[in-house]
């Protein structure tokens, strides 16, 4: 752990470095001049600031992040969403970028309906949504797909390459959703059934070195 | 009586422990999961959550609530046991959330519920023991913060000589004063997080026995620490970590 910026698996309760120059990041704690793991997953150190990326358990909601969800429930202000976390997610009107009538919230979007939103911030109580911005708001047609969260990053592989991957062989629009959705947009079924069935490859096979190689491999097959 | 040596019937030390096997992320559908076995004690423990807790009656605005379920299956044990939660059972998995929550940070988590369900698929002593250390792995994996990881382990008095990790057959032992059965739980930096007595035994032997249980639970620990980073490693590959 001497050099920065190298990573290595630490499990609760795992001293990472010691030494009093080091200071403690995301999911880590000081004890005397120890710095130790509170979560399982890569300790990283970089810059003396000691953190802990996770790699399993359920999705956390960050701000920023785009997911997608169902509309659970609305309120007169705006909409409850289920985004797969514990917390409720609340889209309120005044983040749609559109006139919306307050008398008539479901003409906008119904309860079931689902939405590609991103994550405004969260808080103690919740998380506030907003569907401003390109490629967010109301799923009208396609295909869902649930993948584990965690495997949302294989999806999207090395600045996009694997999700470009997938497109430029289907010809569809994928939205990745961070919380394991993912919104497959195609001109057919059989085209979007096709990028479904990649999707689910590159998750089940998410460990295996060079992937996108092997997905090439098994468009050709598939073909 | 001339004092013999003491014999274990399956030949151990009295601080060796059973072969321990431990496995993590066994249950493909649990957000944490883990196998921890010793000798022919299997448990498989797989952690929910942290979920939004159900009746909302039962949410604590200050921190998740730790939700354990020991179970043994009904064919773990030579003759049936019946099916479905017992008083015994019930009793067991209390103990296991006392033992387990002194290491949880449930205060980040607040109105929910964590979910760990023990089952107990092969019994031969020491289940509560071998279900704590599967439930602890498994939460870890699970992703939920801890302080550290807890290891168990029963000690046990078998007429007057201290033992670890005892067996069905060491646990039925009737020569002389009979067996005492004290299965402790530890966190790695040495605190005790559950101990139970049922028998007869002095101030001094206690001690003594604390001691070996805590030999055995660093052993336990090493194992449980490299069956959690032997799944991340082999599953990420090394490749973006």
């Amino acid at each position: 752990m001497s050099e920065n910026g190298k990573r290595k698996v630490v499990i609760p309760g795992e001293v990472i470095v010691e030494g009093d120059e080091y200071l403690p990041g995301e999911w880590t704690e000081k004890r005397g001049n120890k710095i130790v793991a509170l979560r399982y997953g890569l300790g990283e150190e970089s810059k003396k600031l000691v953190r802990v990326i996770p790699l399993s358990g359920i999705y956390h909601p960050r701000r920023g992040n785009v997911v997608i969800g169902e509309v659970e429930n609305i309120t007169f202000n705006g909409w409850i969403i289920d985004i797969g976390t514990a917390e409720n997610a609340f889209l309120s009107i005044t983040e749609v970028p559109k006139y919306v009538n307050q008398n008539a919230l479901e003409e906008v979007m119904d309860i079931k309906d689902m939405v590609v939103a991103k994550i405004k911030g969260t808080h103690k109580r919740g998380i506030d949504l907003t569907i401003k911005g390109r490629g967010l708001g109301k799923i009208e047609e396609g295909i869902i797909v649930k993948i584990n969260p965690n495997k949302v990053p294989r999806v999207i592989g090395k600045e996009g390459s694997m999700v470009k991957l997938i497109k430029n062989e289907t010809g569809c629009i994928i939205t990745v959703g961070q919380n394991g959705l993912i919104w497959i947009k195609g001109d057919n079924v059989d085209r979007e059934l096709l990028a479904k069935k990649a999707i689910l490859f590159v998750a089940e096979k998410s460990f295996v070195d060079g992937l996108t190689d092997e997905l090439k491999k098994w468009f050709e097959k598939e073909k | 009586m001339a004092k013999k040596e003491f014999q274990r019937p399956d030949g151990r030390k009295p601080d060796e422990l059973r072969p321990i096997k431990a496995k993590v992320g066994v249950v493909p559908n649990a957000d944490g999961s883990a196998m921890f076995s010793t000798g022919d004690t299997i448990a498989i423990a797989a952690v929910y959550g942290p979920k939004k807790m159900h009746p909302q009656h039962q949410q604590n605005p200050e921190k998740a609530i730790l939700r354990c379920n020991y179970n043994m299956i009904s064919f773990s044990v030579a003759d049936r046991i019946r099916p479905g939660p017992s008083r015994r059972s019930m009793e067991i998995s209390k103990i296991t959330e006392w033992a387990l929550e002194p290491v949880l940070m449930l205060e980040n988590y607040p109105n929910m519920v964590i979910d760990v369900h023990i089952n107990i698929i092969q019994a031969d002593a020491g289940t509560r023991c071998a279900g704590i250390n599967a439930a602890s792995m498994a939460l870890a994996h699970a992703g939920i913060p801890m302080r550290g990881i807890v290891s168990s382990v029963s000690v046990g008095k078998l007429d007057k000589q201290l033992v670890v990790d005892l067996n069905k057959a060491e646990e039925d032992w009737e020569e002389g004063e009979g067996a005492t059965d004290i299965p402790i739980s530890m966190t790695s930096d040495g605190k005790i997080t559950h101990f139970q007595l049922d028998g007869k035994i002095n101030n001094e032997q206690v001690q003594e026995a604390i001691r070996m249980a805590r030999e055995a639970c660093k052993k336990i620990y090493e194992i449980q620490k490299e069956a959690l980073k032997e799944f991340l490693t082999e599953n990420e590959g090394g490749k973006n970590g």
